[in-house]
């Protein structure tokens, strides 16, 4: 059972990757990464359980944070176009013709 | 079954590899490069090295890919023009590849019990932990007790490093030049 439950992972794995590789706009990307993400905690669960070695769970639950924290960070950057600075160095920043691109142009 | 996993993550990650080496958009790069490294951790796993393949993780699909989110801020977001198809540069990873593999004719056989570095002190201290220091985990024995001193001294470079970089990018330079100038 749990290996019909790891191939049919890897099957959905294979599926994301092409998403990833062809994927025509980067919102289809960043969810494919999020997608790849939860496979990848689902695989690390199942094939803890394969390999009898079912402490692996634990490692799957860290992999999920990660997978959230980098998700985060791509949106945040996608909203804001920056990373984490202060307020004044932003308006300092948003001065430079460089940053004003609309959404329109994230393809 | 654990053959064809880890072909599977193989073929996977060199799918990858090549993907990124022909993408242009830099986004794409990123978020793939956050996908090869989750993947080699996946390899990791399928080979029971759990803590590389969650350092793997942490700092290949965490920590490196917001670094490079932010140089795409602060830089281009799509790669340049390359002009022409230059040999060298692919005859030089071609070379490098081989050298590799020829290093790993002589290595034993993954896995196996009969190897130098399982016979001498690794069996030492998987004999002294237990009564020694009397913790469950041999690395973390290793790591925290046997070698206490190097840890101590790799965690100070490693502090060292992270408060050069918060000083570097935390603009205080900057702000205190602004400072002067208001004034």
């Amino acid at each position: 059972m749990f290996v019909f439950a790891t191939v049919t992972i890897c099957i959905a794995m294979a599926v994301v990757l092409i998403r990833l590789f062809v994927g025509p706009t980067l919102y289809d990307r960043v969810l494919a990464l999020n997608t790849f993400g939860t496979c990848t905690v689902l695989f690390i669960g199942v094939v803890g359980f394969l390999f009898e070695r079912p402490d692996f769970l634990d490692i799957a639950l860290l992999y999920a944070l990660i997978n959230f924290v980098g998700t985060i960070a791509v949106l945040k950057f996608f909203r804001y176009r920056r990373l984490g600075d202060s307020r004044e160095e932003r308006e300092m920043i948003m001065e430079t013709p460089q940053t004003k691109q609309t959404a329109g142009d994230l393809r | 079954m654990e053959l064809a996993l880890t072909l599977f993550l193989f073929v996977a990650l060199v799918a990858t590899a090549i993907a990124m080496a022909f993408i242009t958009r830099l986004f794409a790069v990123v978020i793939l490069s956050g996908v090869f490294s989750l993947l080699s951790a996946l390899l990791f796993i399928t080979m029971d090295a759990v803590d590389v393949a969650f350092t793997e993780a942490a700092v290949g699909g965490g920590i490196s890919s917001i670094l490079m989110l932010g140089t795409i801020a602060l830089t281009a977001r799509t790669e340049m023009k390359q002009g022409k198809f230059s040999l060298i540069p692919l005859a030089v990873v071609f070379m490098t590849g081989s050298v590799l593999i020829y290093g790993t004719i002589d290595m034993p056989n993954f896995g196996s019990a009969d190897t130098p570095a399982q016979q001498y002190v690794g069996l030492d201290y998987i004999k002294r932990t237990p009564k020694e220091i009397d913790v469950p985990n041999i690395v973390t024995a290793v790591l925290a007790s046997y070698r206490g001193f190097d840890t101590l001294g790799e965690v100070a470079v490693v502090f060292t490093g992270g408060l050069g970089v918060i000083l570097l990018i935390s603009g205080l330079g900057r702000r205190r030049s602004r400072n002067r100038k208001e004034r």
